[in-house]
């Protein structure tokens, strides 16, 4: 007799239990950005993400009104892989963390991608640009949000290419990095017809005067000089090259530059380089809009490391909402399934190697006399589509793709 | 003392973040071993950083690549720094004071080149994902209690050999280099030899704690071989107490908590803060938490 | 004619170049040179100051409109000031102490000097214009030489000249040399000991500091500008001889060629080639090239 009661019993508990799974953990769900706030990448991300990702969260709240609570934590990793590895760990083992964002620095993206797979939550990256983040190293709790090197690489040095670009030189960052930069732009310059005359290799980091290199990139007559490096040794390249007189008879294409970065040098240092970026905030009413408000709080126009954070994150939360859970798994699936539609892209959507894939716009920076003011620096000359521009799924390394 | 600090060590994983705890450990193995050549040789080294990585990233090698067990990564990696630390000893100990300090610094700074450009160190990312693997085959290591009695047993056993070296007749020969060279020299000693075997200790010892700190957070990176990593590890020590036995451990576990502490809340502050920890230090409170705390106890017996 | 593979013009570009930084490198190795032959004391904030000099230079141009002549006197003033402040208010106390705390006071002011700078202007850096009566260059045939560069070279090297000779030739320079020897004697001759060591350690910052206002148009002024090169003038020093103005006057110079060569052929090196040679000058001659021994 009582055993018969015992099996509908069981039910319900199992049901009423697996019930109390799909609710939020303690009804709060928790936000970490990690991110630089005092090294060299503190202007691409660093206080910019916080403020970015605290008014996606703001906005959630107000406009979906959910049944749970949303919190922020932060913590600066300094660009060590160590640090950032530690304040995960502890985060997802101790203070119950759900999501990780920012993580600009690619080692410090991919030593918290594997923590978040191995304690089952969800990294989104958009301070990094690793390609290694959606092939070799890639994995199902991560998604790879704003930019990456290959789409970098492609936008600038096949759109260059195209607009007469055809012989190039490099300028590279003697570090993982730098190498990669080079050689996926490599790559993509002679597949559209052009040639690399060849590459300086200056040391990295801690390295300011880039005469030399600069020098020897001048005398291989190159018609472009593609800067394969970032933060201040791109920003002293550019600068040292107009000092010698290499600009503006030779074009400069930066593969990795941050509107922060061409804030800091002024106009007149940087007009006419070429670059690649997944977000700027004058392209359109909605990017409009939404920098207006960034920039009332940070005082800075966004980059697109810090348009990501927003975006990347508000998904994320709608996510849980949908799923009423913030089971990475589900939320994850939740999160491929829907598009991206907001201010940063109209026709986002993630694949299976983690890469969300959106377009991508070349610009050029506008001289003194084009500009209204400030931030007025870009003008845009070719807009890549999402499919083009990301390293299609055919060529990728990543295990999680079906062939 | 020593059954003290196993009782609190015993104790602690269950009051506070273990993790948390094995990183203080390892630093505090690492300090310690500073210590031995600077507060009790009076040698300042500002390479220890390079003994530190070198046997991260071997150790991570070991166990990544070439599969071996987390003990024999960190006997290979041990193994490095004292061969590595015997060259740099060999090179260094023939000047004394700051040329000394230069040496050292200037054979890390060719250690951290040729980490940067060797495929192996995976340069800026650095070699991440090293397993936590399973001890002597048999225990796993992932279960994070696990793995930190693990480390409180390698710090007690690298403790316990710097406590037995500092209190032993080459010790104390040590001690009379530091205090006065010329004289340990005419009464005989191969001054040099010691030196060199004070080096050596210290060097394998750093590489312990290094390849320690690899396993715990899987990760050996260049942050690991940098001059401010040598830099941290002085300041520690002199945090702690310089030449005391206890000193450096405090001083690590001052230092490792306030980073974490003040991480969230402070941010970049935090390097001005370290910094004005070193200049008090230094002018106001040259005998480190320790060393004061000793100097307090003995007026006490003194005084009323 | 090519040498290795290079054509000889492109190997004089270099070269050319190299005697730029090479005279920055002696310019900026020369304040810590002094304050080390002279007093003993390791200065790491020395960095700091070359960093603090750069800014002072461009919040001059940016807040009051002071213009890159008056920063070259101006801000070697202020860092200059700020020199007797730390040497009197902290420095002082650890004359009589092992040379590690001087350098370990040094090293913790430099750290909290990079961070505030840090905290108030991030690290994209700042951009220092060049000055209107130095812009454009000269086409030398082999490269375009930027008169800018050209100017730091005469600027660098006329300053180093004047330092050395101030030192070792003039009745001052003996004083402070035999200052440094025997205080005891010198203070006894009725000559202030105390203010000239406060004297000598604010003209080494305030060299940094002159250093940092020559790089500014060169570089973005950043907060970490001082931290990478603080350890290669620390090299240049140790290799030109730790008392010996002229050794890092000739070594800097002399890295500014070996780096220009090495970045000709092979380029990721050219940062710590630098290091190999200390070691080796170490190993041979510890003295350093030009160095007395104690």
């Amino acid at each position: 007799m009582r055993v018969k009661l015992l099996i509908p019993a069981a039910i319900l508990a199992l049901t009423l239990g697996s019930a109390a799974h799909a609710q939020v953990a303690d009804g709060v769900v928790k936000v970490g950005v990690l991110t630089d706030l005092s090294g060299t990448y503190s202007d691409l991300s660093g206080q910019g993400a916080l403020v970015a990702t605290q008014m996606a969260i703001d906005d959630f709240v107000a406009q979906e009104k959910p049944s749970f609570k949303v919190e922020m934590v932060y913590a600066d990793h300094q660009n060590k892989a160590d640090i950032a590895a530690n304040k995960a760990r502890e985060w997802f083992e101790r203070d119950n963390v759900d999501v990780v964002t920012d993580l600009v620095t690619s080692s410090t993206a991919l030593a918290v991608m594997k923590i978040a797979k191995e304690k089952n939550r969800i990294a989104l990256v958009s301070g990094a640009g690793s390609t290694r983040i959606t092939n070799e190293d890639c994995n199902d709790a991560t998604v790879h949000w704003a930019y990456d090197t290959y789409s970098l690489a492609y936008g600038t040095a096949k759109q260059v290419v195209l607009h007469g670009g055809k012989t190039w030189y490099f300028l590279t960052a003697d570090y993982a990095f730098g190498l990669s930069l080079e050689k996926d732009s490599t790559d993509i310059i002679l597949a559209s017809g052009g040639s690399v005359l060849g590459a300086a290799r200056h040391p990295f980091p801690g390295n300011a005067d880039f005469s030399s290199f600069l020098l020897k990139a001048q005398a291989s007559g190159a018609q472009v000089i593609g800067l394969a490096n970032a933060g201040t040794d791109t920003t002293n390249s550019i600068k040292q090259a107009a000092e010698f007189g290499i600009t503006p008879k030779q074009t400069l294409a930066g593969l990795l530059v941050f509107i922060t970065d061409v804030h800091s040098l002024g106009l007149k240092a940087a007009q006419g380089l070429y670059l690649t970026e997944g977000f700027y905030w004058d392209l359109n009413d909605g990017t409009r809009a939404w920098s207006k408000r960034f920039f009332e709080k940070h005082k800075k126009m966004p980059t697109m490391a810090q348009a990501g954070d927003y975006s990347s994150i508000m998904h994320y939360l709608k996510a849980v909402k949908a799923v009423n859970s913030d089971d990475a798994q589900k939320v994850m699936a939740q999160m491929k399934k829907t598009r991206i539609d907001d201010f940063f892209t109209h026709n986002g959507r993630i694949r299976d190697d983690g890469r969300m894939v959106h377009d991508m716009y070349l610009f050029q920076v506008k001289k003194p006399s084009e500009s209204t003011g400030a931030w007025d620096y870009y003008k845009l000359i070719a807009t890549i589509p999402a499919e083009e521009g990301f390293q299609s799924l055919s060529a990728s390394r990543c295990p999680l793709v079906k062939k | 003392m020593f059954v003290a600090l196993v009782v609190v060590g015993v104790v602690a994983p269950f009051l506070v973040y273990p993790t948390f705890l094995m990183k203080v450990l390892c630093f505090a193995l690492f300090a310690s071993a500073f210590n031995l050549l600077l507060g009790f040789a009076g040698l300042l080294s500002f390479g220890h950083a390079a003994f530190f990585a070198a046997s991260a990233y071997v150790c991570g090698y070991f166990c990544k690549t070439l599969g071996a067990t987390p003990e024999v990564g960190i006997l290979a990696g041990t193994a490095l720094a004292a061969v590595l630390g015997a060259l740099f000893g060999l090179l260094a100990i023939r000047r004394s004071g700051i040329y000394f300090a230069m040496i050292t610094l200037a054979l890390a700074q060719l250690v951290y080149f040729v980490e940067l450009e060797l495929p192996f160190t995976g340069g800026e990312d650095g070699l991440q994902g090293i397993p936590r693997g399973r001890l002597l085959g048999l225990i796993d290591l992932s279960n994070n209690l696990t793995m930190y009695f693990f480390v409180l047993a390698i710090f007690l056993a690298g403790f316990w050999l710097i406590h037995r070296t500092i209190h032993s007749p080459f010790g104390q020969v040590l001690k009379a280099i530091r205090e006065n060279e010329p004289r340990a020299i005419s009464l005989g000693y191969a001054v040099d030899r010691y030196k060199l075997l004070a080096f050596v200790i210290s060097a394998t010892l750093s590489g312990l704690a290094g390849a320690t700190k690899s396993i715990v957070f899987q990760l050996a990176s260049l942050t690991d071989a940098h001059w401010h990593m040598s830099g941290e590890v002085v300041l520690m020590t002199l945090l702690g107490g310089l030449g005391t036995v206890l000193g450096p451990s405090a001083g690590a576990l001052t230092i490792v908590g306030l980073e974490n502490l003040l991480a969230d809340k402070v941010g970049p502050w935090i390097t001005v803060i370290m910094g004005g920890i070193f200049v008090l230090c230094v002018l106001l409170f040259r005998r480190g938490i320790v060393g004061e705390l000793g100097a307090l106890r003995l007026t006490r017996r003194i005084g009323a | 004619m090519t040498i290795f593979g290079v054509p000889l013009p492109a190997l004089f570009g270099q070269l050319l170049l190299g005697l730029v930084n090479g005279s920055f490198y002696a310019v900026l190795s020369l304040g810590l040179a002094i304050i080390f032959g002279l007093l003993n004391v390791i200065n790491f904030a020395h960095g700091a100051q070359f960093m603090i000099g750069a800014f002072i230079a461009w919040i001059g141009l940016t807040e009051f409109g002071m213009n890159y002549w008056a920063a070259l006197i101006v801000s070697p003033l202020l860092v200059g000031v700020l020199g007797v402040l730390i040497e009197r208010l902290m420095l002082r106390r650890l004359y009589q102490m092992d040379h590690l705390y001087g350098l370990l006071l040094t090293f913790g002011l430099a750290l909290i000097a990079e961070g505030v700078f840090r905290n108030y202007y991030g690290v994209s850096g700042e951009s220092y214009e060049v000055p209107e009566q130095l812009q454009g260059g000269v086409n030398l045939g082999f490269m375009f030489m930027p008169l800018y560069r050209a100017w730091v070279v005469v600027a660098a090297l006329t300053v180093c000249v004047a330092a050395w000779f101030a030192i070792e030739r003039t009745r001052l320079g003996a004083t402070l040399r035999a200052a440094t020897q025997r205080q005891d004697l010198v203070q006894a001759l009725g000559i202030n000991v105390p203010v000239l060591m406060t004297l000598t350690y604010a003209t080494g910052a305030a060299l940094a500091a002159f250093a940092g206002v020559l790089s500014a148009p060169m570089v973005q002024v950043n907060p970490l500008m001082g931290s990478h090169l603080i350890i290669v003038v620390f090299a240049v020093v140790v290799i030109g001889g730790m008392g010996s103005i002229l050794g890092s006057i000739v070594t800097g110079v002399g890295l500014g060629l070996v780096e220009a060569l090495t970045k000709v052929y092979y380029g990721q090196a050219s940062s710590v080639v630098i290091f190999l040679i200390m070691a080796i000058v170490l190993l041979v001659r510890p003295a350093g090239l030009f160095g007395r021994t104690a």
